[in-house]
């Protein structure tokens, strides 16, 4: 069976050719990427693995750096790097944090 | 590299992509699978992306061609002219030699 994001030749409109600044979240993401690779805690073919292990409504869903993100989290939880109980604990700080701040 | 599989294929050979689905990640488009394309060069030989996806050496390093196919062999409803090919990299361990 064809894999979701194995879309060579499906029907898919035209193409938007214009040109859009990076957010500043995506730019660290790029940047993440670039550090983890030269590091050796992760390698290009982990991070495609892992994109396109995403199911097809998230894949869809998402945006490139979002299945990027995505994709490495699951690289550095697979290898040991990191675990989801740090992950999760970390992202409710950033979100308290963040709560926080917009109150203020 | 040294640690590579003998190259089995030479340009001009016919050969066909394996038709097979196995679960990780996968350079050899679907739908290039089962088609059957004439080799039009040999790339060198590089680590399997295939075992390097999860994280090992993928070593011996297979040879990569440059496989030509007519796009009417590829689509059943291609609409170009019947000239028009596209050359698409793939891995030995996915080809066959044609019959």
């Amino acid at each position: 069976m064809r894999s979701h994001h194995d879309m060579g030749g499906l029907e898919a409109g035209p193409v938007e050719a214009t040109e859009h600044d990076y957010a500043p979240w995506e730019k660290r993401v790029d940047a993440l990427m670039m550090l983890l690779s030269a590091r050796g805690h992760l390698k290009v073919d982990e991070l495609r693995r892992n994109v396109e292990a995403l199911g097809p409504d998230a894949y869809d869903r998402m945006s490139y750096y979002e299945r990027w993100i995505s994709s490495i989290t699951a690289t550095l939880i697979q290898r040991g790097v990191l675990t989801s109980d740090e992950i999760g604990r970390r992202m409710t700080e950033i979100e308290a944090q963040h709560a926080a701040e917009s109150a203020s | 590299m040294s640690d590579a599989v003998p190259a089995r294929f030479v340009p001009g050979d016919r050969v066909t992509v394996r038709r097979s689905c196995p679960p990780g990640h996968l350079r050899t488009p679907f739908y290039a699978r089962g088609a059957s394309g004439v080799i039009e060069r040999l790339c060198g030989a590089f680590a399997n992306p295939e075992e390097l996806a999860f994280n090992r050496p993928g070593l011996p390093a297979q040879p990569l061609y440059r496989v030509r196919f007519r796009q009417a062999d590829l689509w059943d409803d291609y609409q170009g002219p019947e000239r028009d090919t596209i050359e698409i990299e793939i891995y030995q361990h996915w080809l066959e030699a044609a019959p």
